[in-house]
């Protein structure tokens, strides 16, 4: 029964992490079209942010989430303001110009801080282990899994309930028709573009005490970030937490039933198969045409 | 696997080149003759300053250039300095064959040092083989290779796990849970490990590998939970070493009860994981920062002292030191006029020294090192406590695993 349980619980803690890493993803190219190659080194800037605050001023992780979040989300203003804004339309372009500046950040932070893999502390609070049902887990993952529905949950609101939200959804579905109605949409896309940067950087600085946090530690998490994007559809919100929850699932039981190694084959194969028959992915947005 | 065949297939392609512009390498020793005069010895420094294994390759990289300013510092060799060529093959085999031609070839250098990984050594290989040049490779690696071109200063299995083991039979128990990376090194290891383990009558609960670079071990922490192992065998590498360790720890388990037993955690990958989750947890290798000798207090002080007061030493940087200074001994041997990459390996062949972790030798069957391998348990400080070091001094037996197989000096030999 309490295998049961954990399982369940590392299934949830594995889709919280993806649906960390991936909503900043969903949310840019949901709205501006554009493939944020540069996604991986957001969350990568986000772990030395984490990392940075705690070595150089003692700032513990929980108090550095919120700065975090604001300077990743100055990152992604300035990034969207020098390249991307010039290049909406041009997908291949953007493309290029994303893995170019993921490029240049690694090289940038293996030689302003090094290439050594950095330590960023867990709060104390949080690092003991918890029962529930039985079974032990971890409250750190618990705290990621609360805090991955939490920015959902705001992201959510956002998107539906206030008037950015609705400008968002506007020019998501006509571009030139919302500019007509006098929409900023040069303005929406530029927060829009903080925003998700913001998000990777938090999910950066979330998984760090769990993990290593190192120059190259982005390019496994955008691939990561895009399975689940294209599993759950480009456009939806929703279809981005269904599917994280779907993928974590199952690659947790996997990797208990057999190894990760063969989950990760699987799970590969499984999205392959599935775009096959579906390439909109899971969800899709009701748009008017 | 696939990506193993690709480089194979590259490293072939390269032989092919090589060959065709390897004439000129005739003349070698008369160039070599010229560079005496010149009183300089150039010799080529191979390890990633870019890309994936950097951040261990630069430590390789930085003990390597160390002993060779200490080495000029001292006078050089017989009055000649040590010329380094530094290149950087960024992480990436094709590039180590090409640089490692480069080196050889155009700056015709007598020895090169390099390498972390085995699939960089396993690229380079044909390049020296095939220009009869010398290539000296301080990691400790799966064994199984016999060549006579490289100049192995790491540890092989049977050096890293014949104290190991029985030890941790006697203490933990036999229910062993081994884990690994997904690639060579892990299954070479393993397969020695379980050999040892038969004899000793332990058990192997489960053995598992999970992709490079992974970094979710939540399933393998539950089936680590419902196993309840005696002892976890981990060759996990890199970057997982320490989301494997912090996520243990975070989960709640006890070193006390379920220690890992790693032959690839060392002070590097500690510093990044932090003291809490490494300690408790155990490492056998032939060299640790703590180890108390004055070489090694010579070793830290120095390294310190030039790289920045924060760096570590650890088990692979410290061959990558010692190896240079051999290499100083065996070139001493030869007159001026008789520096060639041939001539080092019979001059280096049982030359000993005292290393930072004591006195090494080089062995002249199989160009193998006699370590020695010392048991280390991580403190919540990020050092390791030495509990114990071998008796005397351990043989290198590349193909221990392989009773039928010998390396000596006229290449593998069926027995």
């Amino acid at each position: 029964m309490d295998i049961v349980v954990s399982q369940l619980m590392t299934g949830l803690s594995i889709a919280s992490i993806l649906m960390l890493v991936a909503l900043g993803l969903a949310i840019i190219y949901g709205v501006t079209g554009v493939i944020n190659l540069a996604h991986g080194e957001f969350v990568m800037l986000g772990a030395y942010v984490a990392w940075a605050l705690q070595a150089e001023f003692g700032m513990g992780l929980l108090a550095s989430l919120v700065p975090i979040f604001l300077i990743m989300a100055a990152v992604g203003w300035l990034v969207e303001v020098l390249v991307i804004s010039r290049l909406y339309g041009r997908l291949l372009d953007t493309i290029l110009a994303t893995w170019g500046i993921g490029v240049m950040a690694q090289q940038a932070v293996r030689l302003v801080v090094g290439g050594e893999l950095r330590y960023v502390q867990m709060p104390e609070s949080l690092s003991k282990s918890v029962t529930i049902l039985g079974a032990t887990d971890s409250a750190y993952r618990l705290f990621i899994l609360f805090v991955a529905l939490a920015l959902f949950g705001v992201t959510w609101v956002i998107y539906r309930y206030t008037n950015f939200g609705l400008k968002l959804r506007a020019i998501t579905q006509n571009r030139a028709v919302a500019s007509s109605f006098g929409i900023n949409t040069s303005r929406i896309y530029r927060l829009t573009f903080a925003y998700g940067a913001g998000m990777a950087g938090l999910a950066g600085a979330l998984v760090s005490p769990l993990k290593s946090v190192s120059p190259e530690m982005g390019t496994t998490y955008v691939v990561d970030a895009f399975m689940v994007v294209v599993l759950g559809g480009t456009q939806s919100l929703m279809g981005t937490l269904a599917s994280s929850g779907i993928l974590g699932e199952l690659s947790g039981y996997l990797a208990f039933y057999s190894n990760d190694t063969i989950a990760k084959a699987l799970v590969l194969v499984a999205i392959v198969a599935l775009i096959r028959f579906r390439p909109q992915g899971l969800f899709t947005a009701h748009a008017r045409t | 696997m696939n990506k193993d065949r690709r480089s194979f297939l590259k490293a072939t392609a390269a032989l092919g080149t090589v060959s065709l512009v390897g004439f000129p390498h005739i003349w070698s020793k008369n160039a070599s003759l010229a560079r005496a005069a010149d009183g300089q010895i150039k010799v080529g420094v191979l390890f990633s300053l870019t890309g994936t294994t950097a951040i261990i390759e630069e430590s390789l990289n930085k003990a390597t250039i160390m002993a060779i300013e200490e080495i000029n510092a001292a006078g050089g060799i017989n009055g000649m300095q040590i010329i380094p060529v530094v290149e950087d093959p960024a992480s990436d085999p094709a590039t180590f064959a090409e640089k490692a031609r480069k080196l050889v070839l155009s700056d015709k250098c007598v020895s090169v040092f390099g390498s972390y990984t085995s699939a960089s050594r396993k690229a380079v290989l044909p390049v020296f083989e095939k220009q009869n040049n010398l290539y000296w490779y301080p990691t400790l690696y799966e064994g199984r290779e016999c060549s006579k071109n490289v100049i192995y200063t790491g540890a092989v299995p049977n050096q890293q796990q014949d104290d190991f083991v029985p030890w941790l039979v006697k203490n933990f128990g036999k229910r062993w849970y081994l884990i690994g990376s997904n690639y060579i090194y892990p299954k070479e290891e393993n397969n020695y490990c379980k050999k040892m383990l038969a004899e000793l009558g332990a058990e192997v609960v489960a053995e598992e590998y999970v992709p490079l670079g992974h970094s979710e071990f939540s399933s393998v922490i539950n089936k680590l939970k419902a196993e309840k192992p005696n002892v976890i065998f981990s060759t996990v590498v890199g970057d997982s070493v320490v989301a494997l360790h912090r996520q243990y720890h975070a989960a709640g388990l006890d070193p006390a009860t379920m220690p890992m037993a790693s032959l690839t955690t060392s002070e590097n990958e500690v510093a990044a994981m932090g003291g809490e989750a490494a300690a408790g947890h155990f490492t056998s290798a032939p060299y640790f920062m703590v180890w108390d000798s004055p070489e090694n207090h010579k070793f830290v002080d120095a390294y310190k002292k030039r790289w920045g007061g924060d760096k570590v030493t650890h088990f692979v940087s410290e061959p990558s030191y010692f190896q240079v200074h051999l290499f100083k001994q065996a070139v001493e041997k030869l007159a001026g006029s008789d520096i060639t990459p041939n001539a080092i390996r019979e001059a280096v062949k049982g030359q000993e020294m005292v290393a930072p972790q004591g006195k090494v030798r080089i062995e002249p069957e199989n160009l193998h090192t006699w370590l020695w391998p010392k048991i280390g348990q991580c403190q919540a400080d990020g050092q390791f406590k030495i509990l114990k070091q071998t008796d005397d001094w351990l043989e290198p037996v590349p193909y221990k695993a392989y009773p039928n197989q010998r390396c000596t000096a006229e290449g593998l030999k069926q027995i």
